[in-house]
């Protein structure tokens, strides 16, 4: 399986201290909630991040995403709290 | 005609104004809404000294794209004109602008409020509080926000 980018938003991408990353995913991560599991265990800030209660958004190829869509090699995957634009 | 924009640089209302009216002599009416930096202070808070709008290239774009068409098909609209700023905005300055432009008033109207709502929990956009003290905090998404938009659903 080849690789995803990552891009990071908002308090997010502040507390990562990175604003994106491509990452070679396992064959098993094929969904979102599979890549954000994975994710947290590989990435203890981005653990403790997702565990403090604040919600974080997900959105795959520029579009909102939910916990079942499936994720493939090639596509650009977001994380970012919930929007407050307006 | 559907106008979007996703810009640092001001807007200019009265020219976007004038170019929605201008869409066809069967234009009779035309919503406008303009968000502002509000002061917004807080007791034992230094003021509010301006918000900075972060947003996701492309998406934001698409977002704003996406809403002016689901508007353009839920009311009879001619046009409609939506226009969202990022970067640092101090106080007093204009963030986001809504047209809309409809043969009558109360499609133009609606379309207005239709989009303001959609646009602030669909449109990826996130406000960073800058006081004058320096410090600054992430603005923290707002129930209300959820429920404007939810009252357009069907």
């Amino acid at each position: 399986m080849g690789s995803v980018h990552l891009l990071y938003f908002a308090w997010l991408r502040e507390q990562l201290g990175r604003s994106e990353e491509r990452l070679d995913l396992p064959p098993e991560v094929d969904r979102v909630d599979r890549l954000l599991r994975w994710l947290r265990q590989r990435d203890p800030a981005l653990d403790s991040l997702a565990g403090s209660g604040r919600a974080i958004r997900v959105a795959v190829n520029q579009r909102f995403a939910r916990d079942g869509d499936p994720v493939r090699a090639g596509d650009e995957v977001a994380l970012f709290p919930p929007v407050t634009g307006g | 005609m559907i106008r979007v924009s996703v810009q640092a640089e001001p807007f200019d209302a009265a020219a976007e104004i004038a170019a929605l009216s201008g869409v066809g002599a069967a234009v009779g009416g035309l919503g406008c809404f303009i968000g502002l930096v509000r002061a917004d202070d807080r007791p034992g808070e230094p003021p509010l000294a301006a918000l900075v709008l972060e947003h996701y290239p492309g998406m934001s774009e698409s977002m704003l794209r996406e809403v002016a068409e689901q508007a353009c098909a839920r009311f009879p609209l001619l046009g409609c004109t939506v226009i969202h700023r990022f970067g640092r905005l101090p106080l007093g300055e204009p963030i986001v602008l809504v047209l809309a432009a409809s043969r009558h008033r109360q499609a133009a109207l609606d379309a207005t409020g239709f989009l303001i709502d959609w646009l602030k929990t669909g449109a990826p956009f996130w406000k960073r509080e800058e006081r004058t003290d320096g410090s600054s905090r992430w603005v923290e998404a707002r129930p209300a926000d959820d429920h404007a938009a939810a009252r357009w659903k069907d």
